[in-house]
Order: structure tokens, then sequence, then C-alpha cells
């Protein structure tokens, strides 16, 4: 990864137009190949998970297109419907390849809504208890405290109790297990930003509150929010994959990437690999590249490696 | 007589030289066991690994051999004297592990000890309460007073371990965890016991019976499946259970491993709601609208959705070829089972013309549920049996749970079908009957499993009478007609009957039992003879 | 100080007092310990009878409140399971979840810190974008997989690892210990890889951004222009600084891995806390799940509260008191 430190510019070279904010964020994060080709994987990844429906040769759903005669058969086998099983079929009979495409759909929703919603309800909290302080801290870091001792499989197994299964509901419960994460990360940067100069002078402009915390706060605790995100995605991801493994993920008949490699994983000892391998490439794939992103974006964004 | 590290030195030499050297060397057998030992209180909690334990440790009067057939154990014969008294002839010459003489008292006194176990979660008082008192006749000879007549009895008896008057008078489940009371008749001594990880055992030198061949048993709880299977691959244990069946044909091709199955007694099924006649909860028209009337209540229906499932398919590919496609409880040999009874052929054309005089030409929407961390490869029958329901119109949605939350909502009668299973340790068919078809009924302590609320007086009525019928013959064939008549009307769907594995070292063999028991007494090395006793 | 601290004690019973509702409430709603404890052979009579046994025929409220009384006296309840005190069984279990999720923090800095501090120096070097796309592994693939495939290569194929369980314990202060023996460590070796797996991931990636933004710091370059050799302004003047943050992150994160040991024990076999509460949860062992979380709620409290000390220590711009 490159440093920012020089900045040739060759974007600014071609480009020699007004350097808006953004444009030079642009031409920063594109400074790295290896973040760029990141980006550029997880568009496509993106895109498959999008198009899914269009591009899967059979619908992994429907329980009629699926036979339990055509199970376990290895990449490469004729299904009875006229197409190949490029990457063989698991013991449902279910075609390996369209199951990652619609697989990669489900992973991304629970992994990238429960970091969203889950960021979004922990870094509100945690700053409004840093900016508070007094007993809405206190209340909201006790809060983070219960949650982060309470096991994620108890809480997956409560809200199936009560709502029961739905990939709604695997969400739900990531985000239960996520925001103290985000809460306590953001706490303890804006704890020692909010005693910065920059927040003091907003304060005496007199300026509202919410704009104090979400104007001038927030981006200057950005940096370290952004690694615990992009590490929270994947492990939002991975997360999901052990509930499934504990019976706890998303329903059997929608399987997710982590489904479907736990589903595989009891084949791993029979050398039926592609049941767990190639879910687990799709899912390997999928996090590298979100993380390449952002790796690159946390570098351009730290104002503290600039000069 | 394997040991982790000796294994490689002890292959190369000859079988001869194995006996020979046999006596010098610690007989130590590792095994690892699926599912957990909750108390080595043998009175504490009804369940079968702890019955399994409780059968190396102790004994019973009654016992069941491998088959299931009842066999003498503490009691060398047993006989009715009247309607209501079974006389019991007891072993003589029997001591427990600290040396005392087993007698009538000991027999009292534990017929006394099991109703009153504190705390139990599931009390062994079920198979004593038919008995209103125990009259010692003379040290060996003890008679059972019963309120009604009860031919159960000796079946009951060959679940109840029997204590030392001496040794365990006011001994607490404590006691028995620590090894500071866990003193039996057994084939086997205590020797350590962690909860959750090992059990220790040793021979008992004295025992009555055919001896054990290991001097030294470790018994490790191992519930991983996956993880169960590689510790027998890297040789760290001898002998697993619970063998997963996705490991099969891996198994299957090395020779370093040597595989047992055993036609089981647990037979896996569907029950149906028909508890709500005016529309089951989990069932909608094409639209998603309720529909007015539980088709399930149509023998019909039930019996369309019956022939739609394609048993053989299921044993074949997601069984691996270790369940038997059945039509009834039972294994057709079994006691009071249908000797000639198939399980229903596989006819999706007919099921969809029965759903059509049912009245649902284009079929319905259902849910289907089961467990998915309780009987072998649950929910992938489940999802199978939705694709054969969606192929004859009933397009199945598939919901699979982890029993903890499924068993809660099947009780609540929320389900509209679903999979569970029923295992008979006494391998007899009043058992299946009485708990999964007989009408729902607290004071008969009928139906207790019967989640999907099946009623059918005329089962009941032939079930009532085998249940007083001292005849063996006269009680087989009314059971055989309560069989028949429910299995007739589809109460339940039976899918298949499971067999039970194992897998061990090429070098040992197991007597594998039909009631999923794992035990170290069952387990020899493949040099020696059956049932010797080996010094 | 002081007023602080009792505060903050105060404030930690409540969250024990709120965790133990929840936990009520919440086994309440998932299911029956009787209808999953019980033998299917059981009768209505008989499902009575546990019911009662076990203290589950009064109403919720009832039921709690007694179980806040028996608390107050120290007693947190008896296995439903195992008739024996939920707190010994927990306690019991307790050394070898320590051992494991000790032994894995160790792996983390041993391997995490050298990999980190060079991915950090030589940012642009292909061995540092090697380490740090290797760094994602440790947190995109699902523990439970890792763990089988552990087990595959290092006791399966090779043999040179147990592949489950604990092995030779010693046993010192009562409480047995695996690192002593041999034996142990053997055993101890694959679970603690396995648990470490994600911080030594978090440990590299800390230890990387620590390095460099602390390289551009002035006395850094001050350093460097005295001409101090770049070995000692690395390990001496770098790495000091960098240690503080890192060792903070990886203590806060002790409480999470021994919250989070419980698949790496279940696929390991290893008997420690995290394997008695899924065993628990999937028979809703009520008493031992509420003993359970008290413990590591009471513990995370007292890792925040620690931290917040050491924040206030280290930073004044942070002080504890309220304004």
């Amino acid at each position: 990864m490159s440093t920012t430190t020089a900045n040739p510019a060759p974007a600014a070279a071609k480009a020699p137009r007004v350097e808006t904010p953004f444009r030079r964020f642009v031409s920063e994060f594109c400074e790295s190949k290896l973040a760029l080709g990141g980006l550029i994987v997880f568009a496509f990844i993106a895109l498959i998970a999008i198009l899914a429906p269009l591009l899967a040769p059979q619908n992994p759903y429907d329980l009629a297109q699926l036979d339990i005669m055509d199970g376990r058969l290895p990449p490469g086998s004729e299904a009875g419907a006229g197409f190949t099983y490029w990457l063989g079929t698991d013991d449902q009979g279910r075609d390996m390849l369209s199951g990652i495409m619609y697989g990669l759909r489900i992973s991304l929703m629970v992994g990238a809504g429960s970091a969203i919603i889950a960021c979004a309800v922990g870094v509100t909290l945690g700053l409004v208890a840093a900016y508070g302080g007094g007993r809405t801290d206190t209340l909201i870091m006790r809060l983070v405290d219960l949650q982060l001792s309470f096991p994620s499989i108890l809480a997956a197994l409560m809200i199936l109790a009560f709502l029961g299964k739905g990939i709604m509901n695997v969400v739900l419960a990531l985000v239960i297990v996520e925001w103290a994460y985000y809460a306590r990360t953001i706490r303890g940067t804006a704890l020692v930003e909010r005693r910065r100069e920059y927040i003091e002078a907003a304060h005496c402009l007199a300026l509202p509150t919410h704009r104090v915390i979400f104007r001038h706060l927030l981006p200057n605790c950005l940096p370290p929010l952004i690694v615990v995100a992009t590490m929270q995605v994947a492990r939002a991801i991975a997360l999901e994959a052990t509930l499934s493994y504990l019976g706890l993920g998303v329903p059997i008949t929608e399987p997710s990437l982590g489904l479907l490699i736990s589903n595989g994983y009891e084949y791993m000892l029979s050398g039926k690999y592609w049941i767990s391998f190639y879910p687990g490439i799709a899912l390997l794939v999928t996090i590298v590249s979100i993380n390449l992103v952002g790796d690159q974006l946390r570098d351009v964004l730290n104002p503290r490696l600039k000069k | 007589m394997i040991i982790r590290m000796r294994a490689a030195v002890l292959a190369a030499v000859s079988a001869l030289a194995l006996c020979a050297a046999a006596p010098a060397g610690a007989q130590t057998l590792t095994m690892a066991v699926g599912a957990q030992v909750t108390s080595l209180d043998p009175h504490y909690h009804a369940l079968s690994p702890n019955l399994a334990v409780a059968t190396m440790l102790f004994d019973t009067l009654t016992q069941f051999d491998s088959e299931a057939r009842m066999q003498p154990g503490l009691a060398e014969s047993w006989k009715p004297v009247s309607d209501t008294v079974w006389e019991f002839k007891l072993r003589p010459g029997v001591r427990f592990h600290n040396g005392n003489p087993f007698t009538a008292e000991d027999v009292a006194f534990t017929i006394a000890r099991v109703p009153a176990v504190p705390n139990s979660p599931s009390s062994y008082a079920i198979y004593t309460r038919a008995i209103e008192r125990v009259e010692i006749v003379d040290p060996l000879t003890v008679r059972f007073h019963t309120r009604t007549p009860y031919p159960l009895l000796p079946n009951d008896l060959g679940q109840v371990a029997i204590l030392d008057r001496e040794t365990h008078e006011g001994a607490s489940t404590e006691d028995f965890n620590s090894g500071k009371v866990a003193v039996g008749t057994g084939p086997f001594r205590y020797v350590s016991f962690r909860s959750g990880d090992r059990l220790e055992l040793a021979r008992n030198d004295a025992y009555w019976g055919d001896k054990p061949h290991w001097q030294q048993v470790h018994y490790r709880i191992l519930p991983n499946d996956a993880s169960r299977t590689a510790a027998l691959l890297a040789g760290d244990v001898d002998f697993i259970d619970q063998v997963p069946t996705s490991d099969l044909a891996s198994l299957r091709r090395n020779d370093k491993v040597r595989l047992v199955e055993k036609d089981g007694l647990r037979i896996i099924f569907l029950a149906l709601d028909h508890l709500h006649p005016q529309g089951s909860p989990q069932i909608t028209d094409h639209e998603g609208k309720p529909l007015p009337r539980n088709p399930l209540l149509d023998l019909r229906v039930r019996r369309a959705l019956s022939i739609a499932i394609d048993r053989p398919a299921i044993a074949a590919r997601v069984m691996e070829g270790t369940a038997m496609p059945s039509g009834q409880f039972l294994p057709n040999n079994a006691f009071g089972a249908i000797p000639d009874l198939p399980a229903p052929k596989t006819d999706a054309e007919a099921a969809k013309k029965l759903l059509a005089e049912a009245g649902y030409p284009q079929g319905f929407r259902i849910t289907l549920s089961g467990p998915n961390d309780r009987y072998m490869n649950d929910a992938r029958i489940v999802q199978a049996i939705g694709q054969m329901w969606t192929r004859i119109g009933v397009r199945t949605a598939v919901d699979a749970q982890p029993w903890t939350t499924f068993i809660a909502r099947a009780g609540r009668q929320e389900l509209s079908a679903f999979l569970v299973g029923w295992g008979t340790s006494s391998g007899e068919a009043s058992s299946p009957l009485r708990s999964l078809v007989a009408s729902y009924d607290r004071d008969k302590g009928f139906g207790t499993s019967n989640r999907g609320r099946y009623a059918n007086p005329e089962v009941d009525a032939k079930l009532e009478a085998a249940l007083r019928e001292l005849d063996d013959a006269k009680r087989e064939g009314l059971l055989r007609d309560a069989t028949r008549i429910a299995m007739d009307d589809v109460g339940i769907i039976p899918i298949h009957i499971q067999k039970n594995l194992w897998a061990m070292r090429p070098t040992l063999v197991h007597d594998s039992r039909a009631d999923e028991l794992t035990r170290a007494q069952d387990v020899r090395p493949a040099n020696s003879p059956a049932n010797s006793t080996v010094r | 100080m002081g007023v602080y601290l009792l505060r903050r004690l105060f404030q930690s019973v409540l969250v024990m007092l709120a965790m133990s509702v929840i936990v009520f409430v919440g086994v309440f709603a998932i299911g029956d310990p009787v209808e999953i404890l019980i033998s299917p052979d059981a009768d209505q009579m008989e499902r009575e009878r546990a019911i009662k046994a076990l203290g589950l025929d009064l109403p919720l409220w009832m039921q709690y409140l007694s179980f806040l009384g028996n608390a107050l006296r120290g007693d947190l309840g008896r296995s439903f399971v195992f008739n024996e005190p939920a707190l010994k069984l927990i306690l019991e279990r307790m050394p070898a979840t320590l051992e494991l999720a000790f032994g894995a923090m160790f792996i983390a800095l041993l391997i995490g810190l050298p990999l980190g501090l060079y991915a950090g120096l030589k940012p642009n070097s292909t061995g540092a974008k090697a380490v740090m796309a290797g760094s994602i592994l440790g947190f995109s693939l699902p523990t439970f997989w890792v763990g089988l495939m552990l087990i595959m290569v290092f006791a399966v194929q090779l043999g040179w690892l147990p592949s489950t369980g604990r092995g030779t314990t010693v046993e010192i202060l009562g409480m047995r210990w695996s690192f002593l023996s041999w034996d142990g460590l053997r055993h101890i070796a694959m679970p603690a890889l396995n648990l470490a797996l994600f911080k030594i991931s978090l440990v590299i990636r800390l230890t990387r951004a620590g390095v460099r933004e602390t390289m551009l710091m002035d006395y850094v370059k001050f350093a460097r222009a005295k001409g101090l050799s770049p070995a000692r302004v690395t390990y001496v003047h770098v790495f000091k600084n960098i240690l503080i943050p890192v060792v903070t992150v990886v203590g806060l994160e002790l409480g999470s891995t021994i919250a989070f040991s419980v698949v790496t024990e279940s696929v390991f076999a290893w008997p420690g806390m995290g394997k008695l509460i899924i065993d628990s949860i999937n028979v809703l062992d009520r008493p031992v799940i509420v003993a359970y979380l008290m413990i590591i709620v009471l513990m995370f409290i007292t890792i925040n509260l620690l931290v917040d000390l050491a924040y206030s220590a280290l930073d004044p711009r942070v002080r504890l008191e309220n304004k």
C-alpha cells in the first residue's frame, strides 16, 4: 500500500481541473493499484449478487427444481435439466454455482446490512455518550458492558424464539451483538477529540449540539471507525457462518455462503471438497476485496498520515 | 490392548504374540461418544447416555441383549405368581465393587430410592411407579405387588440400576459424580469422572458375568461429529459411536477403520396437526390465505403426503444407506410389529389423484418443520421431503431449528407438520403406540409425545387391552391390531428406522446394540473369542 | 476517586441485575427445559413432577425473586442437568478457558507483533503486502472451519498433535493446568492457535497502523537526524510507543476471547466454560446460563473499568469525574 506523503498526482496532471476534496480523495484512493483492484473485484461480486436470478442456471431456493438424486455430484456433472453443474452440487442436489450466486446476495445483505445498522446505532450512541458525558455516558456504557458479555449464540436463539427464522432476524441478531463494538471504539476516540480546540471553537460559535457532534466530532473520529467497520463486515459474515453452523442462521432452503460452507464442512473428511471449498473461495474473495478497499480508505482518510 | 504410542509396534507383531503379550501390558480402550453423560447417579436423569454408563458400573434385574431381547441380569428368573404379583429370583453370590453382597434388601432399597432422588429433571420413577410394594420373601427372592395387572414390569426393571443399601443410604447425586459412592455390581469399577469431558473405568475382576476384555477404559465425551471422526482417524481414540453419515463414504474406503452398522429401534416420522379442524396454523392456499378447513384431517390428504415421499431415495441418498424405509414404528420382527408390512410405495401420480379427490387439485402451501441438531441428518431429510411434496403441488416451506426452540413450538401445537423421532429401547410396540398415537390423556398417561394430537378411539381401546394382558401371544396380537389401525389411518407418517453406526480400529470388534447404547464391555479385540474371559 | 469507584460498583450491580432479568425472560421464551431434559418415556404425571422439582411451576416473577433471594446468599442455583451448584460447575471449568484465552493472546502477540512491525516499516514491500493480505484470512474464515482443517492437517495427516481434549494436567492451587506438562502443551497448541487467528490479524493491523503513524512523528525524525541506528530507532523509540495501544486493545479483547471461545472449545472438545455454556444453552439449563453470564458481565465491567482508569492515567484530557 502506498503512502500518501508524496503526491506526484498523475491524475492531477492528466486533468488539470479544480481540485475538489472529492477528486482529491478519488485520486488518492486510486494510487494503490491493489485497492483499485479490490474495488473492481468487489463491484463485480456485487453485480453478480444483484443479478443472480438472471445469471444462475437454477433457482436454488425453489425446492421443486432440486432433486436429492442429484446430490453431491462432482463439478462438471450434467444436470437432468440440461445444464452442467460446473461447481458440482450439495447434498440436496443444489447447483453450487447458483447456490453461491444467491448465497452472495444473502451474505452481503447480512454482512453489510448488519454492519451499517450496527455502525449507525453504535456510532450515534458512542458519540452521544462521549459528548453528553455524565448519566448518559454511564447508561450507554453500562449497556455496552451488558451487550459485550452477551453471547451471540444466546442472542440469536432468543430472537429465533421470539421472531422465528429469517434473514432479517439474523441481521437483527448481528446488530444486537455488534453495535457495542462501534460504540466502544467511537467513544474512546471521541473522548479525546472532544477536548480539542476545534470543538471548543464550535461551541463558541454556539452551533447546535447535533451539528457539533455529527459535523465536527464525527469526521475526526472516522479513521479508527473505518478500521473497525471493514473488519466488522467480514466478522459479521463469518459470524453468520458460525450461527449457521450452530443451526441458528438463515433458513436452510435459502443458504448464505456461510451456510453453504457449514453444510459442506461435514463432507470435508469425505473428500467432497467442492461443497465447502467453492463457497469458501467466494467468501474469501469477497472479504479480501472489502478489506483492500477499507485499508486504503483508512490510509487516505487518516489525517495523521499526512504532512 | 491398544495404546496410542504402541499401535505401530503392535501392528507388526502377529496375532499370537499379541495374545501372549496381552496379560503383561495394560489393556486399555479409549472410546469417544457423542452424547453427553450428565450424571453417574443411575437414578437421577433418565437418558440413554446415562443408561449406557449405568450399565457399565451397575446392573439391572433384567437386561436387554444387543437385539433388545430381555435376558436375566441380577435376577435369574421371574414369573407372575398372580395377576398383580411378580416374583423375581435373584442371582446368588453377586458382590458390589466394595465387597458387599447383593441381596433382596438392596432391591427393596433401590425401588424406594428411585422416586426419592431430589431435583431430578427426568426421574426413573416412571419405571417403578407400577410397583405398590416390595415383599422380601427370602434374601434371594422378591415379590413386586402392582396395583393393576402390569405385564411390562420386567421390561421396566431393565432400566433400573440396583444399588447397595449399605453404601447408598442417603447418598446424593453429587456423591456419585465425585466417585464417593459410584459403587455397583457392574463389569467396570469407577476410577474418575470429569463431567463433560471423560469417565475412566477399570475392570471389575470379580464380575459375576462375562468379564470384559479391558483392564482400563477411557470413555471420552466428544459431541462434535467431525472432531470425533478426526480423533479416530488421528489414532487418539480406538472407537467412536454416532458416526456422521457424511463421513461414511471415506470411512468405508479406509482400511484403517472398521465400520459397524446395526439396525436400530429409532423411527423417524412426520407428525401432522390433527388438533385444529378450522384450519391449521401453517397451511394456506397458494395465495397465502388460510384454508377454512385443515386438509390434514382428510385421510386422502394424509395418504397422499405419505406416498409422495420417496423413502428409498432418502435412505440411499440422504442417509447413505444407513436407514430402513418403514411403514410402522418398529422393525418387522419386533414384538408387536406387523411382520409383513412394507413401507408405503412411492407414487407421486396417485398422490396427486388423492389430493384432487380430497378437493385440493392444485395442492396447498404448508410449512414442514424439524430439528437440525437432534437426529441423523434431520434437516436434510426435512428438505428432501420438502422437494417431494412440492412436486405433487403441496408447496413446502422448510423450517429447521435447534431442538430447544423446535420442541417448544411443537409442544404448543403451533406446527402443522414436523419431523421427530422415537427410540423404543425396550423393543416392543406398546411404547410408541402409547406415546405417539394414543389420544392425549393425562390420567392414563397416554399420548405424551403425541404433539400432533392424533386421536383414534379404536387404537386406544386395543392398546388399553394390550397393557392389561399378561399372555404374551395375546398381547402381541392386540399391539399388532393397534399398530395396523394407526398406520392405515396414517396417524403419523413413518419415514425410516435408523441404523446405528460405530467405527473403530480394524483390530477391534463390537457387539453392536439395537438400542444405541455404547458400552466398553461390548468391544473386544478381533482375535479374542466372543464372551470369553481374558485374564 | 473513591466516590467514582463506589458509583461504578453500584452501576455494575444494576447491570448484573439487568442481565439476570434478560436471561430469565429469554430462556422462558426460548422453551421449556423440562421438555428437553425429560425422558421420552415419561408420562404427564412425571412431567408435572419434574416441572415442580425444578421450581418451574411458579410464575416467572416468583422464580426470579427466589433466585434473587438465593443469590444474595451467594447461591446462584443448582444446574438442572447436573444437580450441582452452577457456580461450582463454572469455576471448575474456568482454568481451562483462561488458559486457552491467555495462550491465544500469547500466540497473537508472538506472531502478530513482528509481522505488524515488518509490515509497518516496509509498507511497500511485497512481503508486507502478503502479510496484510494474509491477515485478512484470519478474520474471514469461520473458526469452526479452520479448527477442523487444523485437526485434519496436524492430527490426522501429520500426526504431530493430538486431535482433541486437554491431555495431562498438573494440579496447582486446586486447579488443573495444561501448560505445565509437555502433553498438556501439545493439547493446547491447536485450540489456542485457532482461537488466536482473529487476534493475530488484529495485532498485525494495530501494530502496522501504529508504526506508520509513529514513524512520521517528530521525535522519530529527530532521533534519526541525531544519527541513531535504524535498529535502535525501531526497537526502542517506535516499539515502545506502539506497544501501549496494542496491549490495551489486546487486554480488552481478552474478555471477548473468553466469551467467544465457545466454538473453538466445542470443535476441540476443550473442557472449558465455553463448552459448558453452549451445552447449557442447548438444554436451557437456566441456572448455569445465568451464573455464567453474571460472571462474564462482571469480568467485562472490571476490564472496562481498568481501561477507563488507564485512559485517565495516560491522558489527562480524559477525566473520569462527571462534569
